[in-house]
């Protein structure tokens, strides 16, 4: 471990450390633009020098390995002339348009020209003016302000893996672009904007409508995929303006897909605001007592048979808890929030979760994916599989739909025959799996929302119990969830009980009175003799198939509880109240219940919390995955040949907040395939 | 004045044979088992020993060089890289080697490549240089057939082969980094060091760059003794070079001369002498583009070897001399330069990318008089802070020839501001 003095501080820093991040432990700031802790270093900003006794120059401390015995000075004349050398390049052909910038409040060069810079200007030449980049509907470009740190084509290569992005001609003409000037196609492309330590890429949808000092910052947890990104909500009045990722390293490093980073505008169109009545064949806006009495004399005199609760991908586990005892204090033993129709039990919870962990890919040594596409399904769980790969002997297979995963893997084939070969030792990939000592599965709902999905399970099981993938410190089995409810949902038991049926079944038609907590992907075509009670934000789906409309908050309008696809209990927290008249899930549910004389236990949140971990105690344990025994689940069974089908076939559209978007309708409209032919005048 | 027997390039003007036949009369490829059979620490040795600095403009000594290559593999190959990327304006010493003298540089390959453990040698040339690469390509041809490289080498028992990359015309590929990228197929743009090449070259192995010139004595310097070429020079400043004199000469030439030759001596035997005599000599610039140019009172003392000339605060660099007599703007002459290193600078990194332009800038109101005087001072301190602040040395490169205007024609530059200020005044 080499020791080296920093400013007369002596640190020991593990080897491979760079003199940088030396002089940080050291306590000593070292101002730098290209220098990003997650990426390759380019050592091309010049900003971190520093001044290293016996070197006749200064050296770039970010790309210098620290060594034993070294000496360096960060605060010497040589330095400071160093920087406000640096600084000034940096500036000479920076335009000043700092007041209708939008990096304006955060931007690096903005801060550490205050900090580093000369207070007078020397150039007295023409500036460079750069021209506009196309960069699709999400990047807004201003390639003038560009300072050439190569940071997005740096993300763009190794991160998101895509290599669209890059640096043209040469000297003072150097630019950076797309080359065939093209929207950058990746699930991760809004990272850049965050990235990007000057106002050369920003937010198009986001460009000029707040600055960053007038908005409230709220911690809070992404829903829009099961990941549960950590984000910071930031939001301005009674309106969210933007998403930021927030560092965790366990599950979202520092970045965001681009469906949880823009869907924002979502949040206000389609809104339910006041609660709706059926009367007349059409929705009218009604009150809450109205609302009441309509669901109290429907359920009037119907057995519990005849009741069912579908609970939609978007659900907290707070409403869900609610609606479950609602059901149970209504003796209906209906309720699924498996609205997709996933084999899914809650015999063992090793059964559903994500056991390896995010942060434990970084570990596998083997990867064998099954009826699922991570980049759409977890753009940031893919791409932590990409890091794993990017550092090398990582054999990935695939079966399923052949797609682009940014990273390399042997195909083996299309559906459940080919898992069963591997199941049975029979395909040479088995081998590899065999020999791994940390080898991973991954199955998708593609694989498990099948009618053989049961049987699915069972073969995805014995792999790994035949290939030790279950051992005492490394569970390498794991459930690829796309709806941030599941997991919850599954762990409070939000399922049909003794005789109950499923969703699928629910939704045939049989029941008299069927209650969707924001389920919007199903089939509601044969619902026209149940009475649908639908309780959510958005007006999709579910919602115009409903005769009574309880207006709920959307995930930023309520503290709530999810749990992801790891099993890591997470708290959403309130940034903004719902619109109009739109109330938190669970109070909705609570006032309901009260209506209808069965009168649930709970009246705070934290009663009702407590409720919660009574059920499943881990709820207790927040920001943590507690992991599961591994136990027996899935059925053996026929397998049917038809080849596995991905859940999502337009990664910008998978929910109502986004399918309510119009960035998001523009970035389908940009990136996703259109099917079919156009007709010459589509578009 | 070197004597015609310690001559080493003894084809410098292509009057004789440059293919197989004419090189081996010239001794070229003559037993070249005996000088492999000296063992890679012996052929080190006498590298060392001999004196020999890098050709190429930095006369970093070469056996040293060598020797940084890993004496055992950790399963990766080593490779030789030929830095034929002659680009320094000024400089044309390289092609005529290359086209001239092929089998001369194809023997050093397999020399310094067997010295140094490598499987092969690339030899990176510039993509103007059309003729030699087609020259060269024939040398690399009859050496094969001939079983001088390939398997079994010059029946050495040493396999070693020899590719040449032409590349595609920029300046900075010259740089050893820069060359290793462009070699790899990337974008020509330095790379940061540490890792050195010797450690993390070619494709991540370990590899030494090295100028064309430097190769190609290196197997002359074997077979006639060490002692033969560090008896030549002054100490420190060993053997022989080639000098390639150009602008107001009667007769501009490549010459191979001996180390620490005077400049005076130099230009008046082999050029001909300055266009109207000595003193109508303005101002030498003494090894290329890159370094600080001489003024004439300077020039009449100068020896021409690396310590004499950074004692001058100038430097030998590819030892190309660029004479200017008295009918040179000097002014617009740097101004020229400053406007090539600015055009060549790869764009990577801060104080190059964007001082270049606005020194060259600053340069040509400074060849209009469209200035201050104070500006001086600011292009010098500008200077200052792109030397030494860069990734590679293209930042010093471009910063020294402003320097050295300055540092000994400011008078005229401030003299030209005045005027301009009058004229307009007037």
């Amino acid at each position: 471990m080499p020791t080296l003095t920093v400013d007369g501080v002596e640190v020991t820093v593990d080897p491979g450390t760079t003199v940088l991040q030396a002089c940080e432990e050291a306590g000593a700031e070292i101002p730098r633009f290209c220098y990003h802790e997650r990426l390759s270093i380019a050592g091309n900003c010049r900003m971190c020098l520093v001044e290293m006794e016996k070197a006749p120059k200064l050296i770039a401390s970010c790309a210098m390995p620290a060594g034993d015995g070294m000496v360096i000075h960060t605060n010497t004349q040589k330095v400071k002339e160093g920087r406000e050398g640096a600084m000034e390049f940096l500036l000479i052909n920076h335009p000043l348009d700092c007041p209708i910038c939008d990096q304006g409040g955060e931007c690096d060069l903005q801060d550490q020209s205050m900090a580093y810079g000369s207070g007078n200007s020397r150039y007295h030449e023409m500036k460079r003016a750069v021209t506009e980049k196309n960069m699709g509907p999400l990047i807004k470009t201003t390639m003038t302000r560009c300072i050439h740190c190569t940071r997005c084509v740096r993300f763009a290569t190794e991160v998101a893996g895509v290599e669209e992005l890059g640096a043209i001609n040469r000297g003072e003409n150097m630019e950076i672009a797309t080359y065939l000037e093209q929207a950058l196609d990746s699930e991760l492309s809004g990272n850049i904007i965050d990235l990007c330590p000057v106002g050369a890429l920003t937010s198009k949808p986001y460009a000029f409508t707040a600055r960053p000092w007038e908005l409230s910052k709220t911690e809070s947890i992404d829903v829009l995929d099961a990941v549960g990104a950590n984000i910071r909500v930031d939001s301005r009045g009674k309106e969210v303006m933007r998403f930021l990722p927030r560092l965790n390293e366990d599950v979202n490093e520092e970045w965001l897909s681009d469906r949880s980073r823009f869907s924002y505008d979502g949040l206000k169109a389609q809104r339910l605001d006041t609660p709706y009545v059926r009367k007349d064949e059409t929705l009218q806006p009604a009150s809450w007592g109205e609302a009441f009495d309509a669901i109290a004399a429907k359920l009037e005199g119907v057995e519990g048979a005849k009741i069912g609760a579908i609970a939609g991908d978007l659900a907290c586990a707070e409403s869900m808890i609610a609606l479950k005892d609602l059901m149970n204090l209504l003796e209906s033993p209906n309720i699924d929030c498996r609205q997709d129709g996933a084999a899914l039990t809650t015999e063992s919870r090793s059964g559903y979760l994500f056991n390896t962990t995010i942060a434990g890919i970084d570990e596998a040594d083997a990867l064998l994916i099954v009826g699922s596409n991570p980049r759409h399904e977890a753009a940031l769980i893919n791409a932590r599989i990409r890091k794993r790969w990017k550092a090398g002997n990582f054999p990935v297979a695939l079966i399923g739909e052949q797609v682009d995963l940014t990273y390399s893997y042997d195909y083996l084939g299309a559906g459940p025959a080919t898992l069963k070969e591997v199941a049975e030792g029979k395909h040479s990939f088995a081998e590899t799996l065999k020999k791994a000592e940390r080898p991973m599965i991954i199955v998708g709902q593609g694989a498990l929302s099948r009618n053989d999905g049961a049987a699915v399970l069972a073969l995805a099981k014995k792999i790994a119990d035949d290939y030790g993938f279950a051992s005492d410190d490394w569970n390498g089995f794991n459930v690829l969830h796309t709806a941030a409810a599941r997991v919850a949902g599954l762990d409070l038991g939000f399922v049909s009980g003794e005789g109950g049926k499923s969703a699928r079944e629910m939704l045939d038609g049989s029941l008299d009175v069927l209650f969707l907590l924001g389920a919007d992907e199903i089939n509601t075509s044969k619902l026209t003799n149940s009475f649908v009670i639908y309780q959510g934000s958005h007006g999709d789906a579910g919602a115009s198939a409903a005769d009574v409309i309880l207006p709920g908050a959307a995930y930023t309008e309520k503290d709530a509880t999810w749990v992801n696809t790891e099993g890591r209990v997470q708290l959403g927290r309130r940034a903004i109240f719902p619109p109009g008249d739109a109330r938190e899930d669970w109070t909705i549910l609570r006032a309901l219940s009260e209506k209808l004389g069965k009168t649930l236990p709970y009246n705070t949140i934290r009663e009702l919390r407590e409720k919660m971990i009574e059920v499943a105690p881990h709820f207790a344990d927040i920001d943590q995955v507690t992991s599961a025994d591994w136990g027996a689940f899935g059925t053996d069974g026929a397998i049917d040949d038809a080849p596995f089908v991905n859940p999502i076939t337009d990664y910008y559209l998978t929910n109502p907040i986004s399918r309510s978007s119009r960035i998001m309708a523009e970035c389908s409209a940009t990136f996703s395939k259109v099917k079919g032919e156009g007709t010459g005048t589509n578009g | 004045m070197l004597k015609d027997q310690d001559r080493i390039f003894t084809n410098l003007y292509g009057i004789h044979d440059w293919k197989l036949a004419g090189a081996k009369s010239r001794g070229i490829w003559d037993n070249t088992k005996t000088l492999i059979e000296m063992g890679q620490d012996g052929i080190i040795d006498a590298m060392k020993e001999s004196g020999l600095r890098g050709r190429g403009g930095a006369g970093f000594p070469t056996g040293l060089k060598w020797s940084f290559m890993p004496k055992e593999s950790d399963g990766r190959p080593s490779y030789l890289v030929v830095n034929a990327d002659e680009s320094e304006p000024g400089t044309c010493k390289d092609r005529e080697i290359m086209r001239f003298d092929p089998h001369r540089l194809l023997e050093g390959c397999l020399v310094a490549g067997f010295a140094m453990r490598a499987v092969a040698a690339y030899i990176y040339i510039r993509g103007e240089f059309v003729q030699e690469a087609i020259n060269l390509e024939i040398a690399i041809q009859e050496a094969y057939d001939d079983g001088l490289i390939g398997k079994n080498a010059s029946g050495s028992g040493y396999d070693f082969d020899i590719y040449l990359h032409r590349g595609a015309g920029a300046y900075i590929c010259g740089e050893e980094t820069a060359l290793i990228e462009s070699l790899e197929g990337n974008k020509g743009q330095p790379r940061l060091k540490p890792p050195f090449p010797a450690n993390v070259g070619v494709w991540g192995c370990p590899s030494t760059v090295n100028n064309v010139e430097s190769i190609a004595v290196a197997p002359e310097i074997l077979r006639r003794g060490e002692g033969w070429f560090s008896g030549l020079g002054r100490p420190n400043n060993t053997g022989t070079k080639l000098f390639c004199i150009s602008g107001h000469v009667n007769k501009p030439c490549n010459v191979e001369e001996e180390m620490g030759i005077p400049l005076k001596e130099l230009i008046e035997k082999h050029a001909g002498g300055v266009r109207g005599g000595w003193d109508n000599l303005l101002a030498i610039i003494p090894g290329g583009s890159s370094v600080p140019m001489l003024p004439k009172d300077i020039c009449d003392t100068m020896l021409m070897d690396f310590d004499s000339l950074r004692d001058a605060q100038s430097g030998l660099g590819t030892a190309a001399v660029i004479v200017m007599d008295k009918s040179t703007d000097v002014i617009r002459a740097i101004e020229r330069l400053s406007h090539f290193y600015k055009h060549e600078s790869c764009g990577q990194c801060t104080p190059c990318r964007e001082g270049t332009g606005w020194m060259w800038r600053v340069m040509q109101r400074l060849v209009s008089g469209d200035a201050e005087v104070e500006e001086i001072d600011m292009l010098i301190n500008v200077s200052k802070r792109i030397e030494g602040h860069t990734i590679c040395a293209l930042g010093d490169a471009a910063a020294w020839p402003i320097q050295g205007l300055v540092r000994h024609f400011r008078p005229v530059i401030e003299e030209r501001i005045k005027s301009r200020k009058a004229a307009r005044a007037a």
